[in-house]
């Protein structure tokens, strides 16, 4: 087969390109985000879920342990459900509970799971029964000025 | 009254004209796909349209990219340090250069680098009769000369646009890592930490792929439809630009809209 110098320049390109695929991919993005991780689904009911969206971290002792697979409103109860995809390699007691915080003053919300000590774990379709809903950052203000204007009034 | 009528009839012959003419363009370009199987019997035509396409786009490309990167740290840092969270102009710079920049920047380098050149010679083909002198020798110009020059610019885009996107991320390092000294492990944490595989960069090289197919069709439409004469020729690259231009931009606002918004 004939050999020419366009050819190895073509070479150069595409080498150049997928190289810069792969820099995008191994290196501006996530790897684990490409090797999708078996998981489970445990849904979790909050009264406020404050900011929360899909795909936001779930998180224990700091670690990520799964992200929220979506979230939507229950008409019987009339609160929040939230669904959440967790990693089959951690496992949680049943008694666990989940509670929605934020990273940082006004960084993202992500729901924080604190273990609990029943012996028997959380399995795909259970649901999470002790929750805490988000802060809103608005009613803690509105609350801490009520306190104060009325402990002027008091005085 | 009769300057209404005029006016109208001009404007309805305007738009019978272009519907007509993207009914032209298309079966042109449906009888250039159909007759690709050459690109696959005679891989050497795609080579050298890769050559002419891609390579020698290389070079505008990555200096782009380069500066395009450096303009987005330096202003992305600036914008940041007021408040405070200059760690995240990695994921500013990432973000806007896989999402958008990437794609949209390299389309229309590639339409005024390579879709002008490819409109150009078929033009030229056509005004010095070589299209007609192929078809006196029973040899298809659509499948000899326009499919590999159009396969060799569908191609050629994506790869063009990941190394633009790709420079464009070290150029934002440089500028922000290197010069004014952001920290470098927040620089990349931080953009791994919001840069998704499947919803950024994918995304991101399908709008590359169309991109590159519009370009391609257009510049190819544009040289084989040109007026054979020198005229003619530079009329025919100037609208290839344009065109391509309004139809990367036009696209590139749909696509987004499908891609990046809704719920996440």
């Amino acid at each position: 087969m004939e050999r020419s110098v366009i050819d190895l320049w073509v070479g150069i390109f595409v080498a150049l390109g997928i190289a810069a695929l792969l820099f995008l991919a191994l290196k501006a993005g996530n790897v684990d985000s490409i090797i999708k991780s078996e998981g489970y689904l445990v849904s979790a009911e909050f009264d406020n879920i404050g900011g929360l969206k899909a795909k936001a971290p779930v998180k224990s002792a700091g670690v990520i342990v799964g992200r929220v697979d979506n979230v939507s409103f229950s008409n019987q109860s009339l609160r929040a459900v939230v669904k959440l995809n967790l990693d089959k390699q951690f496992q949680f007691p049943k008694d666990s509970s989940a509670s929605i915080l934020t990273s940082g003053l006004l960084g993202d919300q992500f729901v924080g799971i604190d273990p609990g000590g029943a012996l028997e774990n959380l399995q795909d379709g259970d649901r999470v029964r002790i929750t805490q809903s988000a802060i809103v950052l608005e009613k803690v203000i509105g609350q801490f000025l009520y306190g104060k204007m009325s402990e002027k009034n008091g005085d | 009254m009769t300057l209404f009528k005029t006016m109208l009839s001009k404007l309805g012959r305007k738009t019978i004209d272009s519907l007509w003419t993207l009914g032209v363009a298309s079966t042109f370009i449906f009888r250039v796909i159909a007759r690709s199987s050459i690109v696959i019997r005679r891989p050497n035509l795609l080579v050298a349209e890769m050559h002419f396409a891609g390579v020698l786009s290389l070079v505008i490309i990555i200096v782009s990219g380069l500066f395009v990167g450096l303009v987005l740290g330096l202003q992305g840092y600036e914008t940041l340090k007021r408040y405070g969270s200059t760690g995240a102009v990695g994921t500013l710079v990432a973000l806007s250069l896989v999402r958008e920049l990437g794609p949209v920047v390299s389309a229309l380098l590639f339409a005024s680098r390579a879709g002008s050149a490819i409109t150009a010679e078929i033009g030229i083909m056509k005004t010095t009769e070589q299209l007609s002198a192929m078809e006196m020798m029973a040899v298809d110009p659509h499948a000899r000369v326009i499919a590999p020059m159009f396969w060799g610019g569908v191609l050629s885009m994506p790869l063009l646009a990941a190394i633009f996107s790709a420079m464009g991320i070290i150029g934002g390092y440089l500028i922000t890592v290197v010069v004014i000294g952001v920290d470098s492990g927040a620089f990349w944490s931080q953009m791994q930490a919001s840069v998704d595989f499947h919803h950024d960069i994918l995304n991101g090289v399908i709008k590359s792929v169309v991109f590159g197919t519009a370009v391609s069709a257009i510049s190819v439409y544009e040289g084989y439809a040109s007026v054979p004469t020198a005229e003619g020729v530079s009329k025919a690259v100037t609208r290839t630009v344009v065109t391509s231009a309004l139809a990367v931009l036009a696209l590139d606002f749909v696509l987004t809209a499908f891609m990046f918004t809704g719920a996440h």
